[in-house]
C-alpha cells in the first residue's frame, strides 16, 4: 500500500490550488451576489486545462484520471461551489457519458473542443416526473431517415443554459420504456428546436446555471447515439456512478475549508476570558469535523483508485456522494455555529457555503437514492434483489 | 392535570391563526425578498393585541395568559419566522423588562405605546466582545448630576432599525461583571444614540439586527429600570421569556414545514406511487412528529409554570435547545422531501430552512444553554460549573 499521491498528481494539486487562490477566490462573493460565474474565469480555467483533467491526452485531455479529477474537485470545492458545479457537471457527467460509451468517431469529433473548454457540456436526464425515478422519463426520440427527432422536456439541468453539447437520454422504444427502450444522444444546442428556459432561482449555488430544457423536434444525426440504441439508461447510470466520486471530492474540499476557517475563528475569538479553542464543546465539534473529513478523504481517494484500476466501484461511489454531502453539510453547519452570529451574516463565507452545500444531498441522485443503490449492491451479494 | 385548552385559549388561538394566515403568511415571501416587514403589518398586529400580549388591559395590553401567548407565537411562527422574531424581541425582551421591573410610573409611561405599536421595542445587550459571555458588557455608564451618560457599542440589537424604545444594558461597575450592570430605557431620538450597520442575514431577513452606537447618551435617572446593578437580573428574565417565545415560534415553523412537506409527499409521485408511501419518507415524518409533539408539551408545561408564577428558567433553556433542533430538523427533512424543488426559491421550504437556522443562535446558543443546564444539574452538589 502506498498512500502518497504520484508526483504528477502532487504537481497537479499545487497547480490547481494556485489557480483557485489567484483566479477563483477573489470572485467568490461576486459570483454569489450576481448569480454569474464570469465568462472570463471560465476562459482562464479552460486555458489552464481544467476542463479535460481526467480524459486521455489522445482526445486533448490532461490524462490525470479519476484521481486527478478528484484533486481538481477537492481544490475547487475549497473555494467556490458554483464554479465547481459548472466544471463538475461538464467533466463528471456531461463529457463523461461520451467518453465512456461514445464511438471513436464521436469522441474524436467532440472531445477535443470539450476538453479544451471551447465547448461546455451538460447531462440531461431528469424530467418533471422523473427525478429519483429516472426510468420514468418521457422525452422521445423518433427515427426519421438517418436522424432521430427529439421531442420533450428536461428539468433541473446544471449548465443547461450555457451548454454547447448535451448528453441526453430519450425514449426510442416506448414499448420497452427506459430499461431497454432508451437511448443516449450527444445533442448540439445550436440545433433548431432546442431552447433553454430561464435560470432557476435557488437558495444557493447561485453561479451555477440550472434550467429546464425544451426539445421541439430537434434533429440529431444517427452517428450521435452514445453507446447502443436501447441501452442508454445503462450509459447514464454508469456515468452517474463516476460523477458521484468527484462530487465526494468536491464536498471534501468544502468541508476541509470550513474546518480551517472555524479553527482560525476559534483561535481569535475570546469569550469568558479565553479563546473558543479552549472551550471543550468547541474542541469536540472540531474533532468530530476532522474525524469525518479524514474518513471521507480516505474513501474518496480509495474509490478514485478503484476507478483508475478498472475495478468495480458502484457501491463506493454511492458512499462518496452520500457521506460527502452529509459530512460537508454537518461540517459547514458546525463551522457556522462556531462563528456564532457572524456565521449568520452574508458578510462572511460560511453563510454562503451553508446555502451552497445543501444541494449536494439532493442532486446527482438524492441521498435516498444513494442509500438504495448501496443497499441494492449489498443485498445482491447475498442473492436478494431489492426494488426502490 | 388537564391538558385541554380553555374556551378562551381556543378562541385566542383561532383568532391568532386566522390573522396570521390571512395577514402574515401571505406576505412572508415578500418580507424575505424585501428584507423588511410590510409597513402596515405591525399596526395590524397591534390591533390584534399581539404587541401588548402580556401587558395588562388597563395599560392597553391584551393581558394574555402565558399559554395563550405561546399559542400566539406558534401561529405567527407558522406564518413567518421573521415576523415572529420581531414580535418576540418586542414583547419578550423589551416589553417584558418594563413590565417586570418598571415602576408604576415607568409602566404607565411606556407600556401603552409599546402595546399599541406606537413604539417598537429593541433590546441591546450583546456587544462585539460580549456574545455568549453576555455579562461582560463593556458599555460604560457614568453619573452626571441627575443623569447617566452611556458610552459604548452594541451589536445585533434586535429591531433596532424600526424601534422607538431601546432597553440598553451598561456596566455601572465594570469590575463587578454581571453584578455591576444596569438597564436603561432609551428613546430613539436621544442625542448620541445612533443606529448603525444592519446585519445582512442568512435567514430572518424581515427582522432587523443592527450595531447601535452610544456616544455619550444622556439618560435621565427616571429611565433606569430597577436599581443600579439589577441589569443582569433584568436581562436574564427577558431572556427566559424570549426562550419560551422563540420556542413557541420554533414550534410554529416546524409545523409549517411539516404541513408543506406532507402536502408535497402526497402530491409527488415517483415509482408510480406518492412518495409518502415510501418507508424512508415516512420515517422523516415520524421523526418530525416526535420532536414537534415533545416540544409542544414542554412549552405548555413551561407556560403553566409561568402562569403559577413559578420559575421556568431551566425549562426555558431546554425549550430553546429542543425548539431549535425540532425546527431545524423539520425544515431540513422537509426540504429533502421536496427534492430539487426544495432548493428552488419557487417553494417556501428553503426560506423556512434558512429562517430556522437562526434559532440555534438567537436568544442564546445551545452551547450556552447546555452550560446553564449543567450548572442547574450540579447546583445542589456544591460543584461549580463554569462556562
Amino acid at each position: 500500500m502506498d498512500f502518497d499521491l504520484k508526483p504528477e498528481h502532487q504537481a497537479l494539486r499545487r497547480f490547481v490550488r494556485e489557480f483557485v487562490q489567484e483566479e477563483i477566490k477573489p470572485l467568490v462573493k461576486q459570483i454569489d451576489r450576481t448569480s454569474l460565474v464570469p465568462d472570463e474565469l471560465l476562459k482562464k480555467a479552460a486555458e489552464a486545462g481544467l476542463f479535460g483533467i481526467p480524459f486521455s491526452q489522445k482526445y486533448g485531455g490532461m490524462g490525470a484520471g479519476e484521481t486527478g479529477y478528484c484533486i481538481l474537485m477537492e481544490e475547487m470545492g475549497r473555494a467556490d461551489a458554483s464554479t465547481t458545479a459548472i466544471i463538475g457537471a461538464h467533466i463528471g457527467i456531461g463529457v463523461m457519458a461520451i467518453y465512456l460509451d461514445g464511438t471513436e468517431e464521436l469522441k474524436r469529433r467532440y472531445l477535443p473542443d470539450l476538453c479544451a473548454g471551447r465547448k461546455i457540456a451538460a447531462f440531461a436526464l431528469t424530467e418533471a416526473n422523473a427525478g429519483s425515478d429516472a426510468a420514468s422519463i418521457r422525452l422521445k426520440a423518433v427515427r426519421e431517415g438517418d436522424s432521430y427527432m427529439l421531442d420533450g422536456e428536461k428539468m433541473w439541468i446544471t449548465n443547461g443554459p450555457i451548454a454547447d453539447v448535451l448528453s441526453v437520454l430519450a425514449i426510442t422504444d416506448p414499448s420497452l420504456g427506459a430499461r431497454g427502450g432508451a437511448t443516449c444522444f450527444a445533442v448540439e444546442t445550436k440545433q433548431e428546436g432546442f431552447s433553454a428556459g430561464k435560470r432557476e432561482e435557488k437558495m444557493g449555488l447561485h453561479g451555477s446555471p440550472t434550467a429546464a430544457l425544451k426539445f421541439d423536434n430537434v434533429r440529431v444525426p444517427r452517428e450521435n447515439v452514445i453507446g447502443k440504441v436501447g441501452l442508454g439508461f445503462v450509459t447514464m447510470m454508469k456515468t452517474l456512478d463516476i460523477g458521484r466520486v468527484s462530487l465526494g471530492a468536491a464536498t471534501l474540499g468544502g468541508a476541509q475549508a470550513t474546518l480551517e476557517a472555524a479553527m482560525q475563528w476559534a483561535k481569535m475569538r475570546f469569550q469568558f476570558g479565553r479563546n473558543l479553542a479552549n472551550m471543550q464543546s468547541i474542541q469536540f465539534m472540531v474533532a468530530d469535523m476532522a474525524a469525518e473529513i479524514e474518513a471521507l478523504r480516505s474513501l474518496v481517494y480509495r474509490t478514485a483508485w478503484l476507478v483508475d484500476a478498472g475495478r468495480p466501484f458502484t457501491k463506493e461511489a454511492g458512499m462518496c456522494k452520500l457521506l460527502g454531502s452529509e459530512i460537508a453539510s454537518r461540517c459547514i453547519d458546525r463551522a457556522l455555529q462556531i462563528h456564532g452570529a457572524l456565521g449568520f451574516t452574508r458578510d462572511g463565507g460560511v453563510e454562503r457555503a451553508w446555502r451552497d452545500s445543501r444541494i449536494n444531498e439532493i442532486f446527482e441522485g438524492t441521498n435516498e437514492i444513494q442509500r438504495i443503490v448501496i443497499a441494492s449492491e449489498l443485498f445482491q451479494e447475498i442473492g436478494v434483489r431489492i426494488r426502490p | 392535570m388537564d391538558f385541554g385548552l380553555t374556551d378562551e385559549q381556543q378562541m385566542f388561538r383561532d383568532m391568532f391563526r386566522s390573522f396570521s394566515q390571512k395577514e402574515i403568511a401571505k406576505v412572508a415571501e415578500h418580507t424575505d425578498k424585501e428584507e423588511q416587514l410590510p409597513p402596515e403589518l405591525l399596526n395590524k398586529a397591534a390591533e390584534q393585541g399581539m404587541l401588548g400580549a402580556l401587558v395588562p388591559d388597563t395599560l392597553g395590553g391584551a393581558a394574555l395568559d402565558p399559554l395563550s401567548y405561546t399559542l400566539m407565537l406558534e401561529e405567527i411562527g407558522k406564518a413567518c419566522l421573521s415576523t415572529a422574531a420581531v414580535i418576540c424581541v418586542h414583547t419578550s425582551l423589551a416589553t417584558q423588562a418594563v413590565l417586570d421591573f418598571g415602576s408604576d410610573e415607568q409602566k404607565e409611561r411606556w407600556l401603552p405605546a409599546l402595546a399599541a405599536g406606537e413604539a417598537i421595542g429593541s433590546f441591546a445587550l450583546t456587544e462585539p466582545d460580549a456574545g455568549s459571555d453576555a455579562q461582560s458588557v463593556s458599555t460604560r455608564v457614568v453619573r452626571d448630576g441627575s443623569d447617566y451618560v452611556l458610552t459604548g457599542v452594541k451589536s445585533w440589537a434586535g429591531n433596532a432599525g424600526i424601534a422607538g424604545l431601546f432597553v440598553v444594558f451598561a456596566a455601572t461597575d465594570p469590575k463587578a461583571n454581571g453584578r455591576g450592570m444596569s438597564a436603561f430605557v432609551l428613546e430613539k431620538d436621544m442625542p448620541g444614540l445612533k443606529v448603525g450597520h444592519r446585519e445582512p442575514t442568512l435567514g430572518l431577513r424581515g427582522a432587523t439586527f443592527h450595531t447601535v452606537y452610544l456616544d455619550g447618551v444622556h439618560v435621565p435617572e427616571a429611565n433606569r429600570l430597577g436599581g443600579e446593578g439589577d441589569g443582569w437580573k433584568i436581562a436574564s428574565n427577558s431572556l427566559e421569556y424570549v426562550q419560551l417565545a422563540l420556542g413557541a415560534a420554533g414550534l410554529g415553523i416546524a409545523q409549517a414545514a411539516f404541513d408543506a412537506g406532507r402536502a408535497f409527499a402526497v402530491e409527488r409521485k415517483q415509482f408510480g406511487v406518492p412518495i409518502a408511501t415510501k418507508q424512508a419518507i415516512g420515517d422523516y415524518f415520524a421523526e418530525t412528529v416526535i420532536e414537534i409533539e415533545s416540544l409542544r408539551h414542554l412549552i405548555h408545561y413551561a407556560a403553566w409554570l409561568a402562569e403559577q408564577k413559578q420559575s421556568f428558567a431551566s425549562e426555558a433553556a431546554i425549550i430553546k435547545v429542543l425548539a431549535a433542533r425540532a425546527a431545524r430538523n423539520a425544515t431540513n427533512r422537509m426540504l429533502q422531501v421536496h427534492g430539487g424543488y426544495g432548493f428552488s426559491a419557487e417553494y417556501s421550504i428553503s426560506r423556512l430552512y434558512r429562517d430556522a437556522r437562526a434559532l440555534d443562535l438567537m436568544g442564546g446558543t445551545p452551547q450556552i444553554q447546555r452550560v446553564l443546564l449543567a450548572q442547574h444539574v450540579f447546583a445542589s452538589t456544591g460543584v461549580e460549573v463554569k462556562p
